[in-house]
């Protein structure tokens, strides 16, 4: 069925979204939350198990220390309580990622609640509730054969690997977020953007949402002003920032469609596709009594002593919101300038590179100058454009000693990320140092002056303008190596009384 | 009343991927109610003053530390698997139901 969609503005003129939040983290603990297998991503399958997350008979959990800390630290971080008693839950469900027929999870006792994250859109403030922050296991992954696709749809068989089964899952929950209006998605790409910076400064995770190390489910509903909340859908398979915001746009527009035929929205699970940027439904969701959830009762009760919950508050690092705004005093930078480096996804890279010892202003000008302009053009992460901190400070100490000019080290940086080494490494092989022998360069400056005779005569009549011909010539024979404000200053201590 | 419905019987076989014949409801039925009614009569010393319990040992935080355990071998893994493919356990497809989390 293709029903035409209406435009995003008449959406959000007529209907309110709310949206919500649902993330998982999976902790970089060294080892799973129930057992001591390790956590390393990759890896032969079926290398990274025991009795414990094969869930053979006679085997007992234990609950991994680190993995309880971290989900405690990114409560606090969260502005959450701390549960000062709460129990892990068995849900029961049929389906073979999770050998023991069940995950263990947290159910009506999360180990943390009610708090919020602030995040910035647009210069604006916006709190986002958090509802709960919970600690779960990962499932094993399921390759399903037999069909043609390698869809489970036609698949006549499933493929187990039980690496990923039992590594920490840390899942947060976001409130019911209303009232953002037409900026709905680009709220729910801020949440996640602003999450992922809060967990990667607590070093819980690698936060990668291309490895799935972070994933994020999307809930959405649209209701008329004054009116009660729509029915929502969850929206799966969101795998990159852009995504999310995606995902809520054309949710947004599905469901207004929907209603705007007089349709019923049905609740339900949707998957969104990276190449389309639209939702398909997926399974009707089902009931929580459905999944049976009770007490585990292979693990004990937690109850985090409260002393040891003060002490992880009092380590919390600087976290990302204060830590940027000390760094845009320290950098002097307006907070439109500031927003465009938080766009460009700048932040880390420039703070490194300063301190690996450029300014901030030449820190800021290679990372949103020319590589954003090379990350754009190839639409690659700026982070992942192939040009580190360290090589980026390397060639602006180049610069400052004279050694670049703004033209060759454009050059280097291009070799820098197409990878030929480092940019004193490329400046040597390609020999593209600026020519600072004045005896090669006087030669060259001499050469112009007499291959261009009228020039130089109007140069010595006063017209000093005309010199940036001669400037022109000695590049050219220089092949650009020259510093052209030298090459001029020798062109008129020549011409010039 | 009974503690437990037909309907309810067959809800959770569905769930549990059980094929239950309609004779079998009834039996089953029967027994789990008998079954039921017998826990319930915990409920019946049930007071105030004895709070609700999930485990009969009075321990909290059971933790351990984040070392790393040997594993298994993919063979031993797979041994007790009734079939398995490119080192992988292989299973029956399972339609309609997706992962947990």
């Amino acid at each position: 069925m293709t029903t035409t969609l209406p435009a995003y503005d008449e959406v959000v003129a007529r209907y309110e979204p709310v949206i919500g939040l649902e993330t998982h983290v999976e902790l970089g603990t060294n080892t799973k939350m129930f057992c001591g297998c390790p956590t390393d991503f990759g890896g032969e399958p079926n290398t990274r198990v025991c009795p414990v997350c094969l869930g053979l008979p006679g085997s007992l959990p234990v609950a991994n220390k680190a993995a309880i800390e971290a989900t405690i630290r990114i409560g606090l971080a969260l502005n959450c309580s701390i549960a000062t008693w709460c129990r892990f839950a068995r849900k029961n469900y049929f389906y073979p990622d999770m050998p023991k027929n069940f995950q263990i999870s947290q159910y009506d006792e999360p180990l943390c609640v009610d708090g919020y994250l602030d995040v910035e859109v647009n210069g604006e403030t916006v709190r986002i509730g958090i509802e709960r922050v919970h600690l779960e296991e990962d499932t094993g992954k399921t390759l399903h054969v037999g069909g043609a696709t390698g869809r489970i749809h036609g698949a006549t068989e499933s493929l187990v690997d039980y690496n990923r089964a039992g590594i920490p899952l840390v899942e947060i929950v976001t409130k019911p977020i209303p009232g953002t209006g037409a900026l709905a998605p680009e709220v729910a790409r801020a949440y996640v953007t602003e999450l992922r910076d809060v967990l990667r400064s607590l070093g819980v995770s690698d936060v990668r949402m291309e490895e799935g190390s972070l994933r994020c489910d999307v809930n959405t509903s649209l209701n008329l002003p004054g009116q009660e909340w729509g029915t929502r859908t969850e929206t799966k398979n969101v795998n990159s920032l852009r995504s999310v915001e995606r995902a809520v746009r054309s949710e947004m527009l599905r469901q207004a469609a929907v209603l705007g035929a007089g349709g019923r929205i049905t609740q339900e699970t949707r998957h969104f596709h990276e190449d389309t940027g639209d939702t398909t439904p997926g399974r009707s969701k089902e009931t929580a009594t459905d999944y049976r959830y009770f007490p585990e009762p292979d693990l004990v009760p937690l109850a985090p002593d409260p002393a040891w919950v003060q002490e992880l508050k009092a380590a919390l690092p600087e976290l990302p919101r204060l830590h940027r705004r000390r760094l845009q005093q320290a950098w002097g930078l307006s907070d439109a300038d500031m927003q465009s480096v938080l766009n460009a996804g700048a932040v880390e890279l420039i703070e490194a590179t300063v301190a690996a010892g450029a300014t901030p202003a030449a820190a800021r000008k290679w990372w949103l100058g020319e590589l954003s302009r090379r990350a754009n053009e190839t639409g690659v992460e700026l982070a992942d454009i192939g040009a580190t901190p360290t090589q980026v400070a390397e060639l602006q100490g180049l610069v400052d000693a004279g050694k670049l000019n703004d033209k060759l080290a454009r050059t280097v940086l291009e070799g820098v990320v197409a990878g030929e080494g480092s940019p004193t490494e490329i400046m040597t092989n390609r020999k593209l140092e600026v020519v600072s022998d004045t005896g090669a360069l006087t030669a060259a400056v001499d050469e112009a002056i007499a291959a261009n005779p009228a020039i130089a005569d109007k140069v010595r009549s006063g017209k000093v303008a005309a010199a940036g011909a001669l400037v022109g010539a000695v590049m050219k024979t220089t092949q650009g190596q020259a510093d052209a404000q030298t090459v001029r200053a020798l062109i008129l201590e020549r011409l010039t009384p | 009343m009974a503690a437990i419905s037909r309907e309810e019987v067959a809800h959770l076989a569905r769930l549990s991927r059980l094929a239950v014949t309609e004779e079998e409801l009834g039996t089953f039925a029967g027994q789990l109610d008998v079954i039921l009614q017998a826990v319930a009569q915990v409920g019946e010393v049930a007071a105030a003053d004895i709070p609700p319990t999930s485990h009969s040992v009075p321990l909290t935080n059971v933790l351990r530390e984040d070392v790393v355990t040997p594993c298994l071998t993919p063979e031993e893994a797979l041994s007790g698997a009734p079939d398995a493919e490119e080192q992988r356990f292989r299973v029956p497809r399972i339609l309609d139901e997706d992962v947990a989390s």
